[in-house]
């Protein structure tokens, strides 16, 4: 071997040996852990409380959407909270592949209706969107929410993989779950539950209805159900709480099917207290608040009232 | 029209026929609105399995198999008429397997860098291109005693499966990783820039959510090695293996279209030989294989003497020496009686085993509308349309859980998907009728009507947390889509481990409700093997898989007498 090709051979043996044991020291790493999640806090979307005003209301009329008009004017009207320019994210429920006859899922009508609102109010952008349970392209559909949200103006949003934030929720129990990233960065968030029966929890209103922004394996929730819908009301602290009362699901809930099992009560609530129109709402299924365990919970923790009476109410007669 | 002319039409005639089979599979998907006031069926807006029903092994072994030709296979006519007279043009212009094939053919490989005679040598008929016809005599004549395996290898089943179940999935794992990945480089112009192309991409190539399937690997292998193979042989595939392809070459037997062949031009340059894509010997002083001409009329175009020309009746102008063409298909009669024999024989070795009769498996929980098992099998082609289509990704192809006989034939895993309620999909999309076509009622049932079931739930105490950990959990109920809810519950009192005395509500399943629908397998929260699970017991479909005697009551009981 020459002198050149063994000084050639070798410094490139070296090299090679440098880069290896380099390589080596610079991904040594002793924990196993590539990723730190990015975890997200976000507190409630309420508004300032205003003692002049009720905090539950309710409307009854044949149409619904007469009922939403006066239900929500009595309780200050839509310029409370929504302000021009905000985005707003509405939350009904559209669990399942039903019709509305069925009243598995909000009335649309109301859906439609709230997203106009939202929009006369000066919202930049009103979306509606929930995590179904069934297949979401048909849920959405069936139910009639993505045609009349549509037709208001609203963007409807099927949720994606990818579209989850880590987000703590700070609970008692729930500590980090994945939630849907359109109910964290809003400004707005308006809830809007169907009344059904439930055979857990007795009933799912509007604390139930947020299981609806969760993903991951939220069948879990079910095993402490009670202070699982606390932890996520205690969460999320909607804006406004908008409860379809127009059809009700007496039997067979959460699903339903049979139009044996809705009974039609026409009526609309809005609420700034999501306890104070659980309990009312409980009603219409022949419960009273006191009762239902996750409303007393919810009060104990003091996200509202059961006694709805007490707490600010307001009956409206057209 | 010059022949050039003509053999470019050829090319944009594959590229055509390609595009519009893909088109077809990625249509076969549910995006379809309707009308939610009026919520009756959900149709697709294509007829997705128009490409299947087209083609003519289908429409014969289905025939064979079961006594009729289904629905949309009497297109399949529209290709097998003019192959009488025209020969396989089907091969060369309109078949997609055979386009893919045929483009494969010409990556540069070390059989393209021959030279001369060694090239041409490679391009000559060869002995293997006769398995071909054994292996549509061998699915024939299974066929004939009624188990269908020519979807195995019939191409459009093959590629349609391959594409459906294989290469788009794996486009869209593709898609998402490599948004995720650029996303996770941290710089948000060129995150954005990823985003706006996936969104490009999405809409035309992928599928709302991404598919999982069962046993790709198996169907992934197949195609790849069909694939590679044409490096060793231009056209291996076509040459060699394809049974639609023997098919044709059996009807194009008294084809008038011919090749005329002129002494008096030829200089045995050989060019011919080196283009031709059926490997058919069209060279002069050769005898002309008309059963393997794929009429890709290349071997005209390239001729620079004009010497070879496709006119029909050619063969008048043949003589000893310079043989025109032949319609003969080189294998013996007896080679072709012991491969319909062994085909026969197919039959009793699947069925003395005992997954058909006696021992099937529980889990194979066939579609909504499937026919009984043997019917079953004497339909499906495998093409995997069903699970294509399927919404929630529940459909899938089997390995050997309805035995080899059902390999790739669709199952239903509960576990990744459950069967909706309202979809008919499945059925609407089954270009053989393996899948009934159900109406939405048919499917759901009524008062007078039961619903189409496809299995039972039953409940593993040992793993469901009511039961077995003094748990609360419901959900198995709270999914169960039927109603009244098939799945019911009882308070009853579990001790928990300090003997504490704790009140759950403990799940039930009401088997005249449960139609097999598997959703509370998949909601479960004991995912990775359910606490209830879904087995084929009770099915629709199957006089002998039932074990309920009240099921299948006609007349209400007679009440007791009252005075």
């Amino acid at each position: 071997m020459k002198r050149r090709e063994f000084l050639k051979k070798t410094s490139k043996a070296v090299a090679l040996a440098a880069a290896a044991g380099g390589a080596g020291l610079i991904f040594h790493n002793r924990s196993t852990s590539r990723y730190t999640p990015v975890v997200v806090k976000r507190t409630g979307f309420e508004i300032a409380p205003d003692a002049t005003l009720p905090r539950l209301t309710l409307c009854e009329n044949l149409d619904p959407v007469t009922a939403l008009h006066y239900a929500l004017d009595a309780i200050g009207g839509i310029g409370r909270f929504v302000s021009p320019g905000e985005t707003v994210t509405i939350k009904p429920n559209v669990g399942w592949d039903r019709t509305p006859e069925q009243a598995a899922n909000t009335n649309p009508h109301l859906v439609g209706e709230m997203v106009r609102q939202c929009l006369d109010a000066g919202a930049s952008r009103v979306i509606v969107t929930d995590i179904s349970c069934n297949d979401p392209r048909r849920c959405f559909l069936r139910s009639g929410i993505r045609d009349a949200a549509e037709k208001a103006g609203a963007e409807v949003i099927l949720p994606q993989d990818g579209d989850y934030l880590s987000v703590d929720l700070d609970g008692r129990l729930l500590s980090v779950w994945p939630v849907l990233k359109h109910f964290v960065h809003t400004d707005r968030l308006i809830n809007m539950p169907i009344v059904k029966q439930h055979s857990l929890c007795s009933c799912t209103i509007s604390m139930k209805n947020l299981y609806g922004i969760l993903g991951g394996r939220r069948n879990q929730l079910h095993q402490s159900i009670d202070q699982s819908i606390v932890d996520l009301a205690a969460y999320c602290r909607p804006t406004l709480t908008v409860v379809d009362a127009t059809r009700v699901l007496v039997r067979g809930g959460p699903t339903g099917g049979s139009l044996d099992d809705v009974v039609k009560a026409n009526t609309v609530m809005c609420a700034t207290d999501q306890v104070a129109a659980d309990s009312r709402a409980a009603e219409f299924l022949g419960l009273t608040g006191d009762r239902v365990k996750h409303i007393v919970l919810a009060e104990r923790t003091g996200l509202g009232t059961v006694d709805y009476r007490a707490a600010g109410y307001k009956e409206v007669t057209v | 029209m010059t022949i050039k002319t003509v053999r470019n039409l050829r090319r944009a005639s594959q590229v055509v026929f390609f595009l519009i089979f893909l088109f077809l599979i990625l249509k076969t998907t549910f995006e379809v609105s309707f009308n939610p006031a009026d919520p009756t069926e959900i149709r697709l807006p294509y007829p997705v399995s128009i490409a299947l029903e087209f083609d003519p092994l289908v429409a014969l072994a289905t025939i064979l198999s079961s006594g009729t030709l289904y629905k949309g296979l009497l297109w399949s006519l529209v290709i097998l008429i003019p192959t009488i007279f025209l020969g396989r043009f089907f091969c060369g212009w309109v078949c997609p397997m055979g386009s893919l094939n045929h483009w494969v053919s010409e990556i540069p490989s070390e059989r393209l860098r021959r030279k001369g005679a060694k090239k041409i040598e490679s391009n000559r008929y060869k002995k293997y291109q006769r398995i071909k016809y054994y292996i549509l005599l061998v699915f024939l004549g299974a066929s004939a005693l009624g188990t269908l395996q020519i979807g195995l290898l019939d191409p459009l089943a093959l590629l349609a499966r391959s594409v459906g179940t294989v290469v788009l999935p794996m486009i869209h794992a593709t898609a998402e990783g490599l948004l995720g990945w650029v996303k996770g480089l941290g710089w948000p112009p060129l995150g954005n820039a990823a985003q706006k192309a996936y969104d490009l991409v999405a809409p035309a190539l992928l599928t709302y959510r991404q598919a999982f399937f069962h046993t790709i690997l198996t169907i992934g292998t197949l195609f790849l090695i069909i694939l590679v193979l044409n490096r060793l042989f231009t056209r291996f595939w076509c040459r060699g293996i394809c049974p639609l392809g023997a098919l044709l070459a059996i009807f194009s037997r008294y084809s008038l279209l011919g090749l005329q062949k002129d002494r008096a031009s030829c200089t045995d340059c050989g060019l011919c030989a080196l283009s031709c894509q059926g490997a058919d010997d069209p060279e002069l002083g050769r005898k002309w294989r008309q059963a393997e001409c794929h009429l890709c009329l290349n071997c005209q175009a390239t001729c620079p003497e004009g010497s070879l020309r496709f006119t029909f009746l050619a063969a008048e102008k043949a003589t000893k020496e310079n043989p025109a063409g032949t319609p003969e298909i080189n294998i013996s009669r007896r080679k072709a009686a012991l491969s319909i024999a062994g085909g026969l024989a197919l039959f009793p070795l699947f069925r003395s085993g005992d997954a058909f009769a006696v021992n099937a498996n529980p889990r194979l929980v066939r579609p909504p509308g499937s026919l009984p098992e043997g019917d079953f099998i004497g339909r499906c082609i495998r093409c995997g349309q069903c699970m294509r289509v399927c919404p929630n990704n529940a459909l899938h192809p089997t390995l050997l859980e309805a035995g080899l006989e059902g390999m790739w034939s669709p199952v239903l895993i509960a576990k990744i998907g459950y069967c909706e309620p309202t979809c008919t999909l499945c059925g609407q999309v089954c270009p053989t009728g393996a899948i009934m076509e159900l109406t939405l009622k048919e499917k759901v049932g009524d008062k007078e009507t039961p619903p189409n079931r496809i299995g039972t739930a039953f409940i593993d105490r040992g793993r469901c947390l009511p039961w077995a950990m003094a748990t609360p959990c419901i959900v198995c109920e709270e999914w169960c889509p039927t109603s009244p809810k098939s799945v019911y519950l009882q308070e009853e009192t579990a001790l928990d481990s300090s003997g504490n005395e704790v009140a759950v509500k403990r799940p039930y399943v009401d088997p005249q409700l449960c139609t097999g629908c598997g959703a509370c397998e998949f909601a479960c929260p004991v995912s990775d093997r359910a606490a209830i699970y879904l087995t084929s017991a009770g099915e629709t479909r199957s006089p002998d898989n039932q074990f309920l005697l009240e099921r299948n009551r006609k007349k209400a009981p007679v009440s007791e007498a009252t005075s």
